[in-house]
């Protein structure tokens, strides 16, 4: 499987080639790679059904214990179906959606990339492997969303998709490691049995609250949600793929795959229902504000996310098996939802729900699948829709903490999700036939095909409940709750979910009877809306914008002083606590010393005080040659010979240097304030001060000579009587090349300037000057 | 001595930062060599200081007798000053240049890339 997964890339790359020999049937021909990963997988089924779990050993880099392994449980294998069916009907709708394209050969590569992404991140057991996929998911789902490139909102749309998921990725890399440390394993089928361990760990708190940003941000849950309405300038089968079974569910997947490990602690289950809650409630209510009958559909997603997040959180049994049918229902319906909106758009030339109408009669097969699809969306017997509404019910009245808000806010999500289910099947085809930009047609079979079998699927499920229980059984028990057996009936009886549902109902159909004078009312809330988190999202690159300026102009100000006390500063920060507070600062006095040593010394600290305050340049040049032949003297008191002797060649050689160069420049003038002399001569005593403890604080301590060998083998080996010299010329020739090239570009450079310049400069000026001595 | 060293390699320092921080291209100049120094003073001293025995293996013999100062540091100090006085001959020369083309000493008025 994972050479599938792997390969499944390179097809992707291949797709332009692909498009050369097969044309428009590309599309086609790449619809096999998923759809026989899912014949794979189906063939796989009875090893699932009798809850066994799959692990596909690879080793990838088992130095840092990465595995590239395959964990197919239960979960793992209804997302890897889901994906790989809902992927095959996508890629064969995309065959008609985008006929004649020029860029379809790009989009081909994008979507088969982020389908194998998606396959690996669902399928992985290592973490590190599944944040890789994860992230993939993210740069893909990038370049998908801004597909349309010469958008601006669709840039925009993609830039702030990336963005939210690629930051909470961040949070979700730092939530592993902790995950990781905090487990002992980096594999998910390994940490899943230590989830005591994990919970009770230090760690907890903050690798949940990690982990739970990158899950929240990915599945767009609140407040992250407003990503995910924008992602819709994507081209429709992009949005039917991303926003019904992959993308966004990957957060959900990643919540209920750790839901063993992590899950049951108060913290676990009142952050998820209440962040589920609010996004339901969030989603149903600003949904119905639209009529962009793709924003309707985004935000009922948002809805349903919500709802998933809901039910991991409250963790009975009951919810937990209420997840995985919610789960499927949802794909299946919102999968065919989106691209029957992709027919209305594309038969029409309109995707505002409002200027049509009446287009049964054109296009009845559409009408048909987006009726069915949209009764599963209300929830609304028989379909699966329904089944996972009245177990959704059920649940929330089972739910631990705050049951009384929980309940209100999934009843006002459940009505006004009804409303927007009608709004998206009957306002467009039925009523009286409306104008529209283009002329309506029914759409090709290709692009039928995909959500009529998925509408199909809704109606089937919701029928026969019980070809799900082995699913379901397997995948709850793969979540959590051990070995469960489950019964799925679309009658459980009269009972208080069915009276809710009832309620729902009636409120629904009043929402949508009336649903263009709610949509005036709540345009009065439009300046509240304004300042959602969107807003804030806003502010938020703004404000980057200036603080990146703000600090460029602070640090990289053109002035090398302020580099320099920058620089030294975070020495002196960094140096002086390893100094003060990790080493214990013991200072080595022991004055063995002899008067003419300190006349050197005290040589050496009048020319530097002299070099510093002269005035004259004749002066301060003549200071830093008594620097350095106090230097060299100081060489030949402490056996130093060589140095010695180099020292006092090169030091003549700088003193005639400078005094033939500096003699043409001008004098010194007072250049700077006091203040500012003040400011420089306390970072100056500073990092003395610094150096001097430092040289007294490893005075103390001294580590093994490395040179023994030098000693003990420069006459044996090197033939030499000075082992300085034979160093230089024979165990480190190398450095001694490398030396000798530093001084003559150093003396090529020096050349160049003083030979070519009164050339260059008359040239430039056409003014030469007076005629100088190079000196 | 190594406690009166560090002192006044501690002083160059002060001195060779402080002339770092001036405006005039020259005093830039003088606080690099005296950087230098003080760099090359540093190494020597912290690697142990050793009164009259220097690091040579008298005629005859394979090996020094008994311990001579390490000759690493001053073989590394060694090709340290010749390094800079290479850096520092190019430094006076570019300071020269500037200074005919810009007629400038003070950095501050050397910002901008059009002169």
């Amino acid at each position: 499987m994972q050479l599938a997964v792997l390969g499944g890339f390179l097809v992707a790359g291949l797709a332009p080639l692909l498009h050369r020999w097969f044309g428009q049937r590309t599309p086609l021909v790449m619809a096999l790679l998923p759809a026989s990963m899912a014949l794979w997988l189906l063939g796989l089924w009875p090893i699932i059904a009798a809850g066994d779990v799959l692990l596909l050993e690879w080793a990838w880099v088992p130095g840092l214990d990465i595995t590239l392994t395959f964990l197919i449980d239960g979960l793992a294998w209804l997302f890897a179906m889901l994906i790989t069916v809902i992927g095959a009907f996508v890629l064969v709708y995309t065959g008609d959606y985008l006929r004649g394209h020029q860029d379809l050969p790009r989009f081909l590569v994008v979507i088969t990339a982020f389908m194998m992404s998606m396959l690996g991140l669902v399928l992985a057991d290592n973490l590190v492997t599944l944040f890789v996929f994860w992230e993939l998911t993210s740069i893909t789902s990038y370049l998908l969303i801004g597909f349309d490139h010469t958008d601006l909102a669709a840039r925009k749309a993609a830039l702030q998709g990336l963005f939210v998921t690629v930051g909470g990725g961040l949070a979700l890399l730092a939530g592993f490691i902790m995950l990781a440390m905090a487990g002992g394993s980096w594999s998910l089928a390994e940490l899943s049995t230590r989830d005591d361990m994990l919970r009770e760990h230090a760690l907890y708190t903050p690798l949940l609250i990690c982990v739970l940003i990158g899950a929240f941000t990915k599945s767009a849950q609140f407040p992250f949600h407003f990503w995910l309405p924008n992602a819709m300038a994507a081209p429709t089968p992009v949005s039917a793929y991303l926003h019904s079974a992959t993308m966004v569910k990957a957060g959900i997947y990643l919540l209920a795959r750790l839901n063993p490990a992590l899950g049951g602690t108060d913290t676990w289950m009142i952050t998820l229902s209440l962040v589920g809650v609010l996004t339901m409630a969030t989603g149903a209510f600003l949904a119905i504000q639209h009529t962009n009958v793709k924003k309707l559909l985004a935000y009922s997603t948002v809805m349903a996310l919500g709802t998933l997040t809901m039910l991991l959180g409250i963790g009975t049994e009951q919810a937990l098996i209420a997840f995985v049918v919610f789960l499927l229902a949802h794909s299946l319906y919102k999968g065919a939802l989106f691209m029957v909106a992709g027919i209305l758009d594309h038969g029409t030339g309109t995707k505002d729900v409002t200027a049509m109408g009446g287009l049964r009669g054109v296009m009845p097969l559409t009408a048909a699948v987006a009726v069915v699809a949209a009764l599963s969306l209300a929830g609304l017997p028989p379909l699966l829709g329904f089944l996972g509404k009245e177990l959704m019910f059920k649940s929330v009245l089972e739910a631990g903490n705050f049951r009384a808000l929980i309940l209100l806010l999934a009843f006002t999500a459940a009505f006004l999700t009804l409303a927007v289910a009608a709004i998206v099947a009957l306002r467009p085809f039925f009523g009286t036939l409306r104008e529209t930009p283009e002329a309506p047609h029914e759409a090709p079979p290709g692009m039928l095909v995909g959500p009529a079998v998925l509408a199909t699927l809704s109606l089937l499920f919701g029928l026969a409940p019980g070809l799900l229980d082995g699913l379901v059984s397997a995948t709850v028990s793969g979540i959590g709750a051990g070995e469960v057996s489950t019964h799925l009936a679309l009658w459980y009886g009269f009972n208080l979910p069915l009276l809710l549902s009832l309620i729902s109902l009636l409120l629904g159909v009043l929402v949508f009877r009336r649903w263009d004078r709610v949509r005036g009312r709540l345009a009065v809330l439009q300046p509240i809306m304004t300042r959602g988190p969107e807003a804030g999202y806003d502010a938020l690159m703004r404000g980057l914008v200036v603080v990146a300026e703000w600090q460029t102009r602070l640090l990289q100000n053109g002035h090398i002083r302020n580099y320099l006390i920058v620089t030294l500063l975070v020495l002196l920060g960094l140096v002086g606590h390893a100094l003060f507070f990790r080493h214990t600062l013991e200072l080595d006095f022991a004055p063995a010393l002899y008067f003419h040593e300190a006349v050197v010394a005290g040589l050496m600290i009048a020319g530097a005080v002299a070099a510093c305050v002269m005035r004259s340049r004749l002066a301060a040049v003549a200071s830093l040659g008594i620097i350095g032949f106090s230097i060299a003297l100081t060489f030949v008191l402490f056996s130093a010979p060589d140095l010695a002797i180099t020292q006092l060649l090169v030091d003549t050689l700088t003193v005639i240097l400078l005094v033939l160069v500096l003699f043409r420049l001008p004098r010194f003038a007072t250049l700077s304030t006091p203040m500012e002399r003040l400011r420089d001569l306390a970072v100056a005593s500073l990092t003395g001060g610094l150096i001097t403890l430092m040289m007294l604080s490893v005075s103390g301590e001294r580590l093994p000579r490395i040179s023994d060998y030098m000693v003990a083998n420069s006459q044996p080996l090197g033939q030499g009587h000075n082992i300085v010299n034979v160093i230089l010329v024979d165990f480190r020739a190398l450095d001694t090349l490398g030396e000798m090239f530093v001084l003559a570009l150093a003396a090529i450079g020096v050349h160049a300037m003083l030979r070519f310049h009164a050339v260059a400069y008359d040239a430039r000026r056409h003014a030469p000057l007076p005629e100088r001595d190079d000196g | 001595m190594e406690p009166l060293l560090a002192i006044t390699i501690g002083i160059l320092f002060a001195a060779a930062i402080y002339m770092m921080l001036r405006r005039s291209i020259v005093k830039l100049v003088i606080g690099l060599m005296l950087l230098s120094n003080a760099a090359n003073l540093l190494i020597f001293v912290t690697a142990g200081l050793v009164r009259g025995a220097p690091p040579l293996v008298p005629e005859g013999l394979t090996a020094p007798e008994g311990a001579v100062a390490d000759p690493l540091p001053q073989a590394l100090v060694l090709t340290a000053i010749v390094i800079s006085f290479g850096v520092l001959s190019f430094a006076v020369v570019l300071v020269r240049r500037a200074w005919e083309i810009v007629r400038a000493d003070d950095l501050d008025k050397m910002k901008d890339t059009d002169t």
